[in-house]
């Protein structure tokens, strides 16, 4: 039976949470109702990235893209679109500067887009092994088995240059060339989809989106290196992706694609899910083998390197979630096409988590070597609410701030290194002039606190002499040599800690001081000029302003603020719990900030 | 010592059994665990141990490193507050401190009525939604403070 046309509704975290399984329901009873359930084909795919206008629904051939659909919609969409042909212009994306009405394919936020890991993501269905298949999926599994045989992987992964992409940087081919060397009865194949970062949501939606990808590399991995067995690490936080993670390993089990003698080569190969439990550190390697064993999450010395000795002391390879994705491509397409994207020394894509103050937030990936200025300013749209643009910063809590004078680097692992970021997660979050940079720092400190396994005494006590000595800075105690203390713990931590969360640490502290050492001066003496630090601000109101509308008054959450229509309203700042409720609802600026 | 008395429903003990021998089980066990009774029981760790033939002090080791694992009871409603980097920005803070001060609650306390607790978590990865509130599987995005109120209210309203 062949459908005439297609409606694709997001199925992925931030579109499931604004109610597009109730589209999806409704959909199909309306296209029940109306008699054409035979004619189109719903679907429900994996993210398309475009979470600020969420939810969305894409209708083939048309390629009408919808924006921010309601379950209500949806009677419509049957009715008009898929019945008389007609596009529902109401719910097609607007553009800002034109407000006009348009497709999928002029819309900003997808120009300069080039997907590699993301290619299947919003346009297959992810619990479909069929769907994937079509889209050239095991194609890369069938290649390697068949006719580049281990040497060969090797080589494209060599001639492709990809990089690992949850951290460092490595080349992926070496790591499993070191796997591969040591003759050992058994050797592990590991999928990092410990997503840690907070701010940061690939891996989750590369995996609710396009399982088969990982899985599929895995396997790759497996014959190459020579092992039979597989664990992903994912958050137990992700069930969406745990869900469909557990679908696919159980239909590429069915087609042979897994479990014994894998497509008649000989060949056998199984993946197991271990969940995570909410351990920042585990992102480690070392602390997520730990894990993975059953044990504490603490990591351990390197060398030996995993690749070595790993799992259970046997060899094992170990990537993240978008390394893995981008295999079968470079198989099937060959290492040279990849090599051909990105800059000299980084090929390929990122996948980046746009988020915070910026104006479409969502999942974008770009080509190594795109700015920060192409992200944030025409993909992203810009900042919202038109505030000025504070910095970006990248790699979350192991990151470092970016600002607007570096906003014309091109991204790859060295220019961000060189900055005092680094690559990281892909966690991309856009302060503006509203955010607080002491701040930022000390929640990122206080993060890194919290995380910070206590193994080694540079990263317990060092994380929490920086939050303390933050902490006091946000709270106008600062003083003048604390500045000085902080870089002197930062650098001694980045030296003596014994693995990269401790190493990194004190990143987003160090890059803040070295490029707002001016906003650190402020706080010390005595003031914030975001307001963010509630400890140095005061709220006041001025009675020449003031109309004694009492809106003020009775939004305030503690009943702080008293007046009269005649005597105008004032604030008892000894109550006053500085949420600033009522410098946000007066329309008359008489509430006043210092 | 008094042995410890605890019900595991059938399909947990099968859990149990089937992982028992295999390498790494305890964290997946102890999911499980916490499935069933929404916290880690003092005597289904004590049960463990025994199944498992493990020290206590090694299963207690695991659950008090992971944040995901719990020692005490949750509330009926367990509110969610997303303490990511995305919604610290946009008033995750603001958020926590609201629910904190509706509901007369802070840290791991539960309400009187063992209705609601609040847990400040990490990224629950809707950041295009932020500052995002979860109670239970529930999410509420784009929120600002004066909202708090109306959706306590309404898990309020089913008890």
């Amino acid at each position: 039976m062949a459908y005439k046309q297609f409606i694709l509704v997001c199925g992925g975290t931030g579109c499931e949470s604004s109610k597009a399984d109730d589209i999806f329901k409704e959909l199909h009873a309306q296209a029940e109702a109306q008699g054409v359930a035979k004619d189109v084909q719903i679907v429900k795919t994996g993210c398309f990235g475009f979470c600020e206008k969420g939810p969305i629904v894409k209708v083939l051939p048309a390629e009408s893209f919808y924006v921010e659909v309601k379950p209500a919609d949806a009677k419509e969409i049957i009715a008009e679109q898929i019945i008389k042909g007609r596009e529902v212009t109401r719910l097609l994306y607007q553009d800002d500067s034109n407000a006009k009405r348009i497709k999928t394919e002029e819309i900003g936020f997808y120009q300069k887009q080039y997907r590699i890991v993301l290619r299947n993501c919003g346009i297959i269905n992810p619990e479909n092994i069929d769907e994937y298949i079509a889209r050239e999926g095991y194609i890369g599994l069938e290649k390697a088995l068949f006719e580049y045989k281990q040497d060969g992987v090797i080589a494209e992964l060599k001639k492709s240059g990809l990089r690992g992409r949850g951290g460092a940087g490595f080349p992926t081919w070496r790591k499993w060339e070191f796997s591969r060397g040591p003759v050992s009865d058994q050797k592990y194949v590991v999928c990092n989809a410990d997503e840690g970062d907070p701010g940061a949501y690939m891996d989750r939606s590369t995996i609710e989106g396009d399982p088969h990808s990982v899985l599929e590399a895995m396997t790759v991995c497996g014959y190459t290196i020579g092992a039979s067995k597989g664990f992903v690490y994912i958050r137990a936080e992700y069930p969406l992706a745990i869900e469909r993670l557990k679908i696919a390993i159980k239909q590429a089990r069915e087609y042979g694609l897994l479990g014994d003698n894998i497509l008649g080569s000989g060949f056998s190969f199984d993946i197991e899910i271990r969940l995570g439990a909410g351990a920042f550190v585990c992102g480690e390697e070392t602390a997520l083998l730990q894990s993975i064993e059953g044990n504490r999450g603490m990591p351990i010395p390197r060398p030996p390197f995993p690749a070595i000795k790993g799992l259970w002391g046997k060899p094992t390879v170990i990537n993240n979630v978008e390394t893995w994705a981008n295999i079968p491509v470079i198989l099937t397409r060959g290492g040279d096409w990849f090599a051909k994207i990105g800059t000299e020394t980084s090929k390929g894509t990122k996948v980046f988590a746009l988020t915070g103050k910026i104006k479409n937030s969502g999942l974008v990936e770009v080509p190594m070597g795109t700015t920060l200025r192409e992200i944030i300013y025409d993909i992203g749209g810009g900042i919202k609410s038109g505030k000025k643009f504070l910095g970006a910063q990248t790699g979350g809590p192991s990151g470092g701030i970016i600002t607007a004078e570096y906003l014309d680097t091109p991204i790859d692992y060295e220019s961000l290194t060189s900055l005092g970021s680094m690559m990281g997660s892909g966690g991309l979050i856009v302060m503006d002039e509203d955010d607080c940079v002491v701040d930022v720092s000390k929640f990122y400190m206080e993060f890194c606190v919290d995380e910070s396994c206590g193994k080694c005494s540079p990263c317990r006590i060092g994380t929490a002499q920086m939050h303390d000595i933050v902490e006091k800075i946000t709270k106008g105690l600062g003083k003048l040599e604390d500045l000085d203390k902080l870089e002197k713990i930062g650098h001694a931590l980045k030296r003596a800690a014994l693995c990269g969360l401790g190493q990194t640490a004190p990143n987003p502290t160090l890059s803040t001081i070295k490029r707002f050492r001016e906003v650190y001066l402020e706080h010390i003496n005595g003031t914030c000029r975001s307001g963010k630090c509630k400890d140095l601000v005061t709220y006041s109101i001025d009675k020449n302003k003031c109309i004694g509308c009492s809106l003020c008054a009775r939004k305030c959450p503690v009943n702080c603020i008293s007046g009269s229509k005649t005597e105008k309203y004032t604030i008892d700042a000894s109550k006053c719990i500085k949420c600033g409720e009522c410098f946000a609802v007066c329309k008359f600026s008489a509430v006043l900030k210092k | 010592m008094a042995v410890a008395q605890i019900e595991f429903s059938k399909e947990l003990e099968s859990f149990v059994r089937e992982w028992k021998d295999k390498p790494g089980n305890l964290i997946m066990i102890l999911h499980r665990v916490q499935q069933e009774f929404t916290f880690i029981p003092r005597e289904a760790a004590e049960r463990l141990a025994r199944d498992l033939e493990m020290p206590l002090a090694r299963i207690y080791g695991v659950i008090t490193f992971y944040h995901y694992f719990k020692t005490t009871k949750p509330g009926k409603h367990r509110i969610a507050i997303c303490m990511g980097t995305a919604c610290y920005l946009k008033g995750g803070q603001e958020l926590v401190d609201e629910t904190q001060r509706i509901l007369g609650i802070k840290g791991a306390e539960v309400t009187a009525n063992g209705l609601f607790s609040i847990d400040a978590v990490r990224c629950v990865g809707c950041c295009g939604l932020a500052p995002v509130l979860m109670v239970g599987d529930d999410v509420y995005g784009k929120l600002t403070t004066d909202q708090v109120a109306g959706i306590v209210a309404k898990y309020q309203a089913i008890g």
